[in-house]
């Protein structure tokens, strides 16, 4: 299915959040936030995507 | 000096972003002796370490990190991003930015307001990014905040204090609470200005990173920070319209 990765169309073919991190191979330290809610990284194997849900996924970044 | 239930040291606290490398970042954070950074969130694609290579520089420094919301526009953005932030950082500390001006960058103190209520009943340690305006802050002490933070002038400005009777107003509005300049700064003579109307400490980011020797200006910054603290601790005179003569006028000769 197509999903909107970090405001990008992306195909993927896992169907939890986590499992499409894995799929993307996400690794390291990230946060996760699906149609603009915060999804704990202890939800994130339960949480199901459907069809163009808005996932982004955020890193530390130089901030002021 | 303490922020929340932490005591710090160090009166100056340092952003990362923008420094011509992470070398020259690091440098800053120790010519400085910098205790608190300030680190955002970003979206980072599966292949790119941009991200992770910043953390574990940050991290192996040693310094405690206050992420901010920079960029949100809306409270409900803010609070999401604050989530975000915990669970990657592993602090309560947020340095709390919600925008209501793209070309300013002011503060919307309203969206400010509603999301540091929110968070603080979460059990987040906020640190505001406020204005200088006297009611907003009541009301964020009301919210439950312990520091603020308000702005000098516009961020990256480098114009300083741009309305010095009202942050002393606030200073004394709020004596026993923890008050950073945040944004604005240019010079560390705008530094010692802060800590001499008695502000606990001030946050700098363009100034240092874009000067053409970061780690100096970092140093000349926490230089000037100590100059302005121990000026107010050791009282300063006050202003007068007309001249005092300093050197005694009794036993002056009469020559005419």
């Amino acid at each position: 299915m197509k999903i909107i990765l970090n405001g990008d169309e992306c195909e993927v073919g896992a169907n939890t959040v986590a499992a499409v991190l894995d799929e993307l191979g996400y690794a390291g330290t990230f946060a996760t936030a699906l149609n603009g809610r915060f999804v704990p990284q202890a939800q994130r194997i339960d949480t199901p995507l459907s069809p163009q849900d808005r996932l982004e996924v955020i890193a530390p970044m130089q901030g002021g | 000096m303490q922020f929340y239930s932490t005591a710090l040291q160090s009166r100056l606290m340092l952003g990362t972003a923008g420094y011509p490398s992470p070398a020259s970042l690091l440098a800053a954070i120790e010519s400085a002796q910098v205790e608190v950074v300030t680190v955002s969130l970003r979206r980072e694609s599966s292949g790119a370490r941009a991200g992770q290579q910043f953390w574990s520089l940050i991290k192996g420094s040693g310094v405690r990190v206050l992420p901010n919301t920079a960029g949100c526009h809306s409270a409900a953005e803010a609070v999401t991003t604050a989530h975000m932030a915990r669970e990657v950082f592993g602090t309560d500390w947020i340095k709390l930015e919600v925008i209501g001006d793209s070309d300013t960058l002011q503060p919307d103190v309203f969206g400010l307001v509603e999301a540091a209520r929110t968070l603080c009943r979460e059990g987040f340690d906020v640190f505001p990014y406020t204005t200088e305006d006297l009611i907003v802050a009541e009301k964020l002490v009301d919210a439950g905040c312990r520091v603020l933070m308000p702005w000098g002038a516009p961020i990256g400005s480098g114009r300083g204090l741009n309305n010095v009777a009202a942050l002393r107003t606030l200073r004394a509005r709020f004596p026993d609470l923890p008050l950073v300049i945040d944004a604005g700064l240019g010079l560390p003579s705008h530094a010692a200005q802060a800590m001499e109307l008695g502000f606990d400490a001030v946050l700098v980011n363009t100034a240092v990173a874009q000067a053409d020797h970061p780690p100096a200006m970092a140093q000349a910054f926490a230089l000037a920070v100590q100059a302005g603290l121990q000026g107010r601790q050791a009282g300063p005179i006050p202003q007068r319209d007309f001249a005092v003569p300093s050197t005694p006028v009794v036993g002056k000769a009469v020559l005419s």
